[in-house]
């Protein structure tokens, strides 16, 4: 029974899916914010048990499972996120008639599959957490149906994650045949005595195209506008942040703790990786006229920063990315929140439809306006200590260069986020946009301002945070 | 006894005609095929490395390859039956409503 | 030996010829036709490869069942033609990735072949279905646990997707 401990936040996510899809059937269609709100209490009951077990570490089930510091903060920031999006679902997903129960349990299941990466401690088990990571969001994608464009966005979600899913399997066969063992400390044990160096390195090629498919890393980022576009947007604000973190920590299992000998080998991969991600990411967004898709461009080009604090490496790198992961999320959550509000029914993606937003709905727009400069990395929001500490480990470890494309990246990044800000405070409305003194007190107007004070919040005062990070990358087992 | 390498071999040669056939081919059903005869050559691969090692967990981890397969297969082909019955179309490249 | 490296190669060539045919066919029925006898040919290397207990679940369920949906999917669509002239356009780039890709995927090919160490012909263990069974209700509990939760997934999203509300 004590082994059950270990995964308890992953079990409890798994359960409460369970759970509610027996409920579920008992409440009647108009009540199913009924089953949204139980699937936020099980969320939080996750994060709030991650937090409560803080500083636990051991493993478990034959080896299959660990727990340490960054599978507890894991399974926080995705409870945390699951939260805030089913805040944000109960508005967006009846305008758009979406309001299912199916929505809530899969959504668990999909939690349940991210919080596992972080306590996986074998191949298989971080295969089997992302494929149950996966196969629930393929079916977020889609579930606006018969909308076309959320059905064409989950099948092409659905096709390039399959095909990710094979090279990640074929990677992992060919390190299982180089080191003849699947638990990661054992991979690491013998990683100094392979003969076959050859065949692992082919192996963590295989296994790092798989999993940059997933955290939408460039040269493997072609699938991500287009999801991000076509899928509802509460569930893109999901995938955006709990995917990107789940996907991040995955390859930080990999590689730092399994392959963590061979770092020679992949750290000058990952600092190429993370060059190509940041520039393609930030190209891409400028000529972008819909935010969705910008929004999506802008996530690439932020997984091409996360790149270059495992690029680094080292507790400095690791911790950087861990602390920029809630970050990002914040403001990302922030950006997604606004998007979703500041429309009535039928949402306009388009950047111009935002003109005149700071007259029309000025908290909204103050949202938009705090994520927009988090994600810019401008102080005092939490996005600039991230990036500061990204940079930062990349420059001690001698990686100038990309250092510098971070920067100048970043600085390119300022004409489009910027001018989402100066569309809403600088453009006057567009005609028979009624005026609405100040916000209704709504769930979905508190989730939107505590992203935004999180990323503000994060940025003065982001010692706590950081201490607890840094606590939690050393007992990384 | 045959030499683990023939094995290894064949399932990499598979693995490629998988790769290649499932960026060129643009129906969403021969994409979905050549997905599977992808992960058909991991397992390959992974029973061969099993025998190679004289272990049963690379046997183990193909029976859950093969899982995860059957829930994939689930899920693909009922978002392939439900986008024709709303397109009368499998051709990933129809899927063009989204721009930019 | 001898017999058993003849029967190896034939089956690895039907295999081989099996995927090709698959990639090439036009026709999708053919193409999963041409799939099921790729997957036969496996499980016959599953056999060689002393994993009976896989062969078998091989068959069962990848030629068994996975490609019976394929084919009923592909029937009740009437998706069979697939169009002479499939490529576009806009996806032009993905011939040079393909081609890029094959190219690396058969250089790592190469690379096995020049592989030490993995030449040796090892003594086979016990892999009867007891054994394995063992194994996985033991070792393999928690991962048996996880696809369950995953299987219970995909039903619930198959459902999901295909309900009429």
């Amino acid at each position: 029974m004590n082994e059950l401990l270990l995964v308890l936040p992953p079990l409890i996510f798994a359960l409460g899916g369970v759970v509610l899809l027996m409920v579920d059937l008992a409440i009647p269609r108009e009540r199913k914010s009924l089953t949204a709100g139980m699937a936020a209490v099980v969320s939080a009951a996750a994060a709030l048990c991650a937090i409560l077990q803080w500083g636990l570490a051991g493993s478990g089930f034959q080896g299959m499972i660990s727990v340490d510091g960054v599978a507890l903060a894991l399974d926080a920031l995705v409870g945390v996120i699951g939260v805030m999006t089913i805040g944000l679902s109960l508005r967006y997903n009846a305008l758009r008639g979406i309001l299912r129960g199916e929505f809530f349990v899969l959504m668990l299941f999909s939690l349940s599959g991210m919080a596992l990466i972080g306590h996986a401690a074998n191949l298989l088990t971080i295969f089997l957490a992302i494929e149950l990571l996966s196969i629930p969001l393929y079916v977020l994608s889609g579930i606006a149906r018969p909308r076309l464009d959320s059905e064409e966005s989950a099948m092409k979600y659905f096709l390039l994650g399959a095909f990710a899913s094979g090279f990640l399997v074929f990677g992992m066969a060919l390190v299982y045949g180089a080191t003849g063992q699947l638990s990661l400390t054992g991979i690491a044990r013998t990683l100094i005595t392979s003969t076959s160096v050859p065949l692992l390195v082919v192996g963590a090629a295989l296994m790092l195209v798989g999993l940059g498919f997933k955290v939408a890393a460039a040269p493997f980022h072609m699938w991500t506008p287009d999801v991000y576009q076509g899928a509802p947007t509460t569930v893109t604000a999901f995938m955006s942040t709990a995917t990107k973190a789940a996907g991040f920590v995955a390859l930080l299992r990999v590689f730092g703790v399994a392959l963590g000998d061979l770092a020679n080998v992949w750290q000058p991969a990952f600092a190429a990786l993370s060059a190509l991600t940041m520039m393609i990411g930030n190209l891409g967004a400028l000529t972008q006229i819909n935010l969705k898709r910008m929004l999506a461009y802008s996530s690439i080009a932020h997984a091409g920063y996360l790149l270059m604090g495992l690029a680094a490496g080292g507790v400095s790198g690791v911790r950087g990315v861990v602390f920029y992961l809630p970050a990002y999320a914040a403001a990302s959550l922030a950006a997604f929140a606004a998007m979703t509000a500041a429309h009535n029914g039928e949402e306009d993606q388009s950047i111009s439809a935002y003109a005149g937003l700071s007259r029309t709905r000025p908290g909204w727009a103050l949202v938009m306006a705090v994520a927009m400069l988090s994600l810019l990395g401008i102080p005092p929001t939490a996005g600039f200590v991230g990036k500061y500490m990204l940079f930062q480990s990349a420059i001690d470890v001698g990686l100038v260069p990309l250092a510098v494309i971070g920067v100048l990246t970043s600085v390119v990044s300022g004409y489009y986020y910027l001018r989402v800000i100066v569309t809403m405070y600088f453009e006057a409305p567009p005609e028979g946009v009624a005026v609405t003194k100040g916000n209704r007190l709504s769930l979905h107007w508190v989730t939107g301002a505590i992203a935004a004070a999180a990323s503000i919040v994060l940025g003065i005062l982001p010692a706590p945070l950081i201490n607890a990070v840094t606590a939690g990358v050393t007992s990384i087992r | 006894m045959l030499e683990t390498n023939y094995f290894v071999v064949l399932a990499g040669l598979l693995f490629a005609i998988g790769a290649v056939t499932a960026l060129t081919r643009r129906n969403a059903i021969m994409m979905f095929m050549a997905i599977e005869l992808m992960l058909n050559a991991a397992n390959l691969a992974l029973v061969a490395f099993a025998r190679q090692w004289q272990q049963l967990d690379g046997q183990l981890f193909v029976f859950f390859v093969m899982t995860v397969a059957a829930s994939e297969v689930a899920v693909g082909l009922a978002l392939i039956v439900s986008i024709f019955k709303s397109r009368s179309s499998t051709d990933v490249d129809d899927l063009h409503s989204m721009k930019g | 030996m001898q017999a058993e490296f003849i029967v190896f190669l034939a089956v690895a060539l039907v295999a081989i010829g099996a995927a090709i045919g698959m990639a090439l066919s036009r026709h999708a029925l053919y193409a999963a036709m041409f799939l099921v006898l790729n997957f036969a040919c496996v499980a016959v290397m599953y056999l060689l490869l002393n994993a009976p207990f896989l062969a078998v679940a091989q068959v069962t369920v990848y030629t068994g069942a996975i490609m019976v949906l394929f084919v009923f999917v592909i029937m009740l669509l009437g998706a069979e033609k697939l169009p002479a002239q499939e490529t576009r356009p806009e996806m032009r780039w993905q011939r040079p990735l393909a081609i890029g890709l094959g190219a690396f995927l058969l250089l790592q090919v190469g690379l096995a072949l020049a592989l030490p160490g993995m030449r040796a012909a090892p003594e086979p263990i016990d892999a009867s279905p007891l054994a394995i069974g063992m194994k996985l209700f033991t070792t393999y509990l928690f991962p048996f646990e996880v696809a369950s939760v995953l299987l219970l997934a995909a039903m619930v999203g198959a459902v999901t997707l295909t309900r009429k509300d």
